[in-house]
């Protein structure tokens, strides 16, 4: 593979990333949003792989291999029990309605464009292009934590937004050290876990996982 | 004997001032008053016609300076491409409207005197032909305000209906808001033109030498925006527009429409090509935005309109949108030094001003025979009038057709050069535009699309169905002079449509006078038939083979696969099994856009009531339904009922003051004069 | 110009004509495989067709000139659209008169008519099919521009032609815009070809009916024409697809070798495309009509995302 194919099917995973983040924005049943979320890391998974192979960063194999482990399987299938265990079924309800999400998203995606091109300018990596995906990723996520009312989608939208993250750091750097991504990695199982927890609690509390509810806790009426 | 174009034109508006002496001759017999009128308006309307292109085919500038005005400024005239290019559009649809004249005007003898109408309309014709023709600041607004005043008189024709007496204030007040803001921005670029202690800087002429700068340059273009846009009906500013339109007899919506919106966008071009010449990119930028807005706004409220001239205004709205976005753009790209990209899109912005004069003045004028037929202004009478007035469905179903921008009519071709315009926006060296420019075209195809439908909407419940008003008055078609005035405006829309390279090559000089390129040397690359506005490989349109080869296609099919008559059934529509339909049963204006209502409701305030009421009297239907709709302008609830809050109040307070003694009057007057002069003194 | 290209015109509207049919055969029968049901053949359009041009026209008393103008005006616009789009070859008379922006104008004026005879009978139902199909298509329009706008900052061109020759050269589907800009001509077409899930085209429920509902007073001959019309629009519009995102095999110089190539190639291309759109089909039940802003939003945004990733990605 020469290193312009490389590039442009970096691209192209770039693209379906962004693609995936936009569906998951507007998705309204949980079982295909996690479905979308593992999608997403698996696009993820291979884009790190590919950037590790024109890098020739071996490293990145294996953080490739951490996020296809983690994202594709481990915590959809967690989040599956969740939602099998609290029984979960209807469709999940948006505060802004679905087009307007779009607008606001594609708006996210300029804003990142504008945000990144100076960057884009000094940086002379095959990838800097993607900087402005993972940012919009990162944004798109935090969008989708404030228009959703259910718990599990928000914390969706946080593993949307780790992403976002770990997709900036590829691109931009070709990787974080080792050491800092399975530290990382092991921050997000754990994370999972603990809000696993809270749901069980907040569930029994309220009798519901919509966070609205929760406003309830302020002190000052 | 040879006349200049410009002696042409001001003996055209020397015709129609002095038909105002005429007129008060002849007002005791009306029928030779209209006559008279009717031919006195056609050939001053042709002369001004005339005038114009010749200026445009010549491209030569002239100027007069006459002697008449105030001491120290006479009036200046100048006739160059610009002037000479809206000149035409003018006098065109003029002469149309007023052969279509001749025929409406008819309808009024035995009901109400017309002298008032033909005088105020000979005044308005004259007072747009000056503000054209105006060179400098002071002439400018004369003719202005005498344009103004004569159409308000005109919106107050039928002066016993409440309604008009509201749209007329309406019209006039934000036409002076407007006005004072012209007046403001002139008195800016004047000052810095020639002093604030001379009349020298108000000549077009001595602002076009000096370079403004950027600050004040800025405050003197936003000040004109303001008051051009008031004028044009720019959203916000647009809420007279469908409130004054309607109103005013149809002949002369025609021409409010038609022409009246175009002198504002004329100022607009004028001040900012012409005047200040160089600007930042944010102002096209503005324009664009604005121009979006209106086009979108205005054919999201026509959409929900059920009175045909009002929805016709509406219209006229989105499409000063349009016009507004091919201005936009022809400034961002001038201000990037993209000559002909600027060119390109001026040349979009112009030739919409021109067909939208053409279909705009059509639509009202078959709006008017309508009216005239029917006593109807509000669709949800109407129905199946094509089976009536035969010729004036088929010529408002062309201007549909134009407005709608379909193939091979002549809308589509301005809007097909606006959206190779946007096509071409990625070469802009902006990235923040290059992103935000197509989102801005995607919007402008969602307004074209809209506006098919909502002619689909005014045609389809207005002509075809069934009558659903609640009986049916003896309908007649419309006299021949109407018919003619509306035959000339749609062949004016065909042509336009199918021969652009033609027309493109007659008006190229415009745009080269004011932004330095021209498009024909392009446009018509690949021969007359075809119009390539950049490039042959990059996109071309042939109106002539569209429309042959539509219209051999159509035919070839007609004769091979057409019915026999023989083999037609004539029968009652089938009814489901039910008992009857009646009339009431179709689909009206205010079903048809339900599904319009759901999607972009937002954009208005809409109040829906429904109730069941009980109905003791039917035994079969103990309940009666009742529903009730009203939709109103976002914007009178945001901007304009403050406002006018705000003046009542201050009114009120400033009212105390009154108080009915002659004594307190001079109190004001000592006070006023002791005050001015210690400010004297100091 | 040599007689080469009027003929190649020529044939490419012939192949509209005869093949819109059985493309419909194909995919009816395809679904009908799908559905486990029995077919009645991929030749079934022609007769049905046959049928129905030898059937009296039974008009409504009150139908005026547009109810029964617009069949004809509706078949010979779907006939000089087949002479733009390039099909077998790129080398086309008819193909410089008018760009991709020309041919969206010409669909839309065989609508406007369509939705005006709708009107005329003044039935319930006519109103409503025309309401909803022009709401469909005014939303439709923006997403349709957008991706046409991508297609043309990847090409340089609205000219279908010049797209075609350059798509071809390019290797298209690895660009992200470009792949985008073919998820939203997909959405797109599904809602401006009446299929699932926009409309119903067998459907037999007024209520659920677009385009049905506008044509439902027409019999005979002009029946036919319309239905015929319906085909070949749904054969333009794949015809577009392969022209735009899949040009291979489309021929540049108009010999007949090239042609034969072409009209081979466009053979596998349409017989693939019916098996996706019956998976489409099968996939997906009809929206209710106020979900179709979503979707063709979905449509509009994945164009947008598609000319956001030219200038991000490319």
């Amino acid at each position: 593979m020469d290193i312009e194919t490389v590039a442009s099917l970096s691209s192209f995973l770039a693209a379906l990333v962004l693609l995936t983040a936009f569906a998951m924005l507007v998705q309204k049943r949980i079982y295909s949003l996690i479905h979308l979320f593992a999608w997403q890391g698996l696009l993820l998974s291979a884009n790190t792989a590919v950037v590790g192979y024109v890098a020739a960063k071996h490293h990145l194999y294996i953080s490739s291999l951490l996020t296809l482990s983690l994202k594709v399987v481990l915590l959809p299938y967690i989040l599956h029990v969740l939602i099998h265990r609290l029984k979960i079924r209807k469709e999940i309800e948006t505060i802004v309605n679905v087009p307007m999400t779009m607008l606001i998203g594609l708006a996210l995606v300029i804003f990142s464009y504008h945000l990144t091109a100076p960057v884009r300018e000094l940086s002379s990596l095959v990838t800097r292009s993607t900087l402005a995906v993972a940012l919009a990723t990162v944004l798109i996520g935090l969008l989708m934590m404030i228009t959703r009312k259910h718990a599990v989608t928000q914390i969706i939208g946080f593993l949307a937004m780790e992403n976002g993250l770990f997709f900036a750091a590829t691109s931009a750097t070709y990787g974080m050290p080792l050491v800092v991504e399975l530290g990382v990695a092991l921050d997000i199982l754990i994370a999972a876990f603990i809000f696993g927890i809270f749901f069980f609690h907040i569930n029994t509390a309220f009798d519901s996982l919509d966070v609205e509810k929760m406003a309830k806790l302020k002190e000052v009426d | 004997m040879t006349f200049s174009p410009v002696e042409i034109a001001s003996s055209a508006v020397l015709i129609h001032m002095l038909f105002v002496l005429v007129a008060a001759l002849l007002r005791r017999s009306q029928k030779a008053l209209i006559a008279v009128f009717s031919t006195v308006m056609t050939v001053g309307s042709l002369m001004i016609c005339i005038a114009g292109a010749m200026t445009v085919w010549d491209g030569a500038t002239e100027t007069r300076v006459l002697s008449m005005g105030l001491p120290g400024l006479p009036f200046h005239l100048r006739l160059d491409p610009l002037a000479g290019y809206f000149l035409t559009v003018i006098g065109l649809l003029s002469f149309f409207v007023s052969v279509y004249s001749a025929g409406y005007l008819k309808g009024f003898i035995g009901h109400r005197p017309v002298t008032r109408l033909a005088v105020f309309y000979s005044l308005f014709l004259a007072g747009m032909s000056m503000v054209v023709l105006a060179d400098d600041a002071l002439f400018f607004l004369i003719s202005w305000e005498l344009m103004a005043a004569a159409s308000y008189f005109l919106v107050m024709f039928e002066d016993e209906k409440p309604d008009n007496r509201r749209a007329a204030f309406l019209y006039m007040v934000i036409a002076h808001v407007g006005a004072i803001a012209i007046l403001l921005s002139f008195g800016i670029m004047a000052g810095l033109a020639g002093g604030f202690e001379s009349f020298d800087g108000y000549t077009f002429d001595a602002m076009r030498n000096v370079s403004f700068p950027v600050s004040w340059a800025t405050a003197a273009f936003l000040l004109s925006l303001f008051g051009f846009a008031a004028k044009a009906g720019v959203v916000p500013l647009h809420v007279w527009l469908p409130e004054a339109h309607p109103v005013a007899p149809s002949n002369v919506s025609a021409l409010m429409s038609g022409v009246m919106l175009k002198t504002a966008i004329y100022g607009i071009i004028r001040v900012t090509f012409d005047l200040i010449r160089v600007f930042p990119w944010w102002w096209g930028g503005l324009v664009l935005t604005l121009g979006i807005i209106t086009a979108l706004m205005g054919i999201v409220y026509a959409m929900m309109e059920k009175d045909l001239k009002r929805l016709l205004a509406y219209s006229s709205v989105e499409n000063i949108g349009i016009i507004l976005v091919g201005i936009g753009l022809s400034m961002v790209f001038l201000s990037f030094n993209m000559t002909l990209l600027s060119s390109l899109a001026l040349t979009a912005g112009l030739y919409h001003v021109m067909n939208h004069a053409m279909f705009k003045g059509l639509l009202f004028m078959g709006a008017g025979s309508v009216l005239h037929a029917t006593d109807e202004r509000n669709m949800e009478n109407m129905g199946g009038l094509i089976h009536l007035m035969p010729w004036t469905a088929a010529l408002f179903l062309i201007g549909a057709l134009s407005i709608s921008a379909l193939p091979p009519f002549n809308g589509f071709v301005s809007e097909w050069l606006t959206f190779q315009a946007f096509l071409l926006s990625p070469s802009l060296p902006s990235p923040l535009m290059k992103l935000l420019m197509p989102l801005g075209a995607a919007l402008f195809a969602l307004t074209a699309a809209l506006s098919a439908a909502t002619f689909v909407k005014a045609f389809g419940v207005s002509f075809l169905g069934k009558w659903r008003g609640p009986q049916q008055r003896h309908v007649h078609e419309a006299g021949p002079a109407m018919i003619a005035g509306m035959m000339f405006a749609a062949a004016a829309c065909l042509c336009l449509g199918i021969f652009p390279t033609a027309f493109i090559d007659w008006m190229d000089i415009v745009p080269e006078q004011l932004v330095g390129d021209r498009l024909s040397v392009s446009a018509t690359a690949g021969g007359w038939m075809w119009l390539t506005p950049v490039a042959p490989d990059r996109a071309s349109y042939s109106g002539v083979i569209v429309f042959l080869g539509g219209l051999a296609v159509n035919l070839l099919v007609y004769f091979v696969l057409h019915v026999r008559p023989g083999k037609i059934h004539r029968v009652p529509v089938w009814d489901c099994g039910f008992e009857k339909l009646t009339n009431r049963m179709q689909y009206n204006s205010t079903s048809f856009a339900m599904p319009f209502r759901r999607v972009f409701g937002f954009m208005a305030s809409i109040k829906e009531d429904v109730s069941l009421a009980p109905q003791p009297a039917h035994a079969a239907f103990p309940r009666r339904l009742h529903y009730h709709l009203r939709i109103r302008d976002r914007f009178w609830n945001w901007i304009y009922k403050p406002v006018s809050d705000a003046s009542f109040w201050v009114a009120r307070k400033v009212g105390r003051l009154q108080q009915g003694r002659i004594q307190a009057y001079l109190i004001y007057s000592f006070a006023t004069i002791i005050v001015l002069l210690l400010l004297a003194v100091i | 110009m040599t007689g080469g290209p009027i003929l190649t015109e020529f044939l490419q509207i012939m192949l509209l004509l005869g093949a819109a049919p059985l493309f419909i055969g194909w995919v009816r029968t395809l679904k009908c495989w799908a559905q486990s049901r029995d077919t009645a053949g991929v030749f079934q359009p022609y007769r049905d067709l046959a049928r129905l041009f030898t059937k009296d026209v039974v008009l409504a008393e009150n139908a005026s000139w547009i109810f029964r103008f617009t069949p004809y005006l509706v078949f010979g616009t779907a006939i000089l659209a087949g002479g733009i789009v390039p099909m077998l070859s790129t080398d086309l008379p008819l193909g410089l008169s008018a760009d991709v922006i020309v041919l969206v104008g010409l669909f839309a004026i065989s609508r406007f008519f369509t939705a005006l005879a709708g009107m005329d009978i003044g039935t319930a139902f006519g109103g409503m099919g025309s309401s909803r199909e022009m709401m469909v298509a005014s939303l439709a329009e923006p997403a349709m521009l957008m991706a046409i706008f991508t297609v043309s900052l990847a090409d340089k061109s609205t000219s279908l032609s010049h797209i075609a020759e350059v798509a071809f050269s390019s290797q298209a589907l690895l660009k992200p815009s470009l792949a985008f800009a073919f998820l939203a001509f997909v959405l797109i077409t599904l809602a401006e070809t009446g299929r699932i899930p926009v409309d119903n085209p067998s459907t037999h429920l007024e209520l659920t009916m677009l385009h049905e509902a506008m044509i439902l007073e027409y019999s005979g001959r002009h029946l036919a024409l319309i239905e015929w019309a319906g085909m070949m629009k749904l054969f333009l519009f794949m015809a577009l697809g392969s022209a735009l995102f899949f040009p291979w095999g489309i021929d540049k110089s108009g010999d007949l070798s090239g042609i034969l190539l072409a009209g081979g190639l466009l053979t596998i291309k349409l017989g693939v495309a019916g098996v996706v759109l019956v998976l489409i089909e099968t996939g997906l039940a009809k929206m209710r009509l106020f979900r179709l802003t979503e979707f063709l939003g979905s449509a509009f945004l994945m164009a947008t995302l598609g000319m956001l990733s030219f200038f991000i990605l490319e």
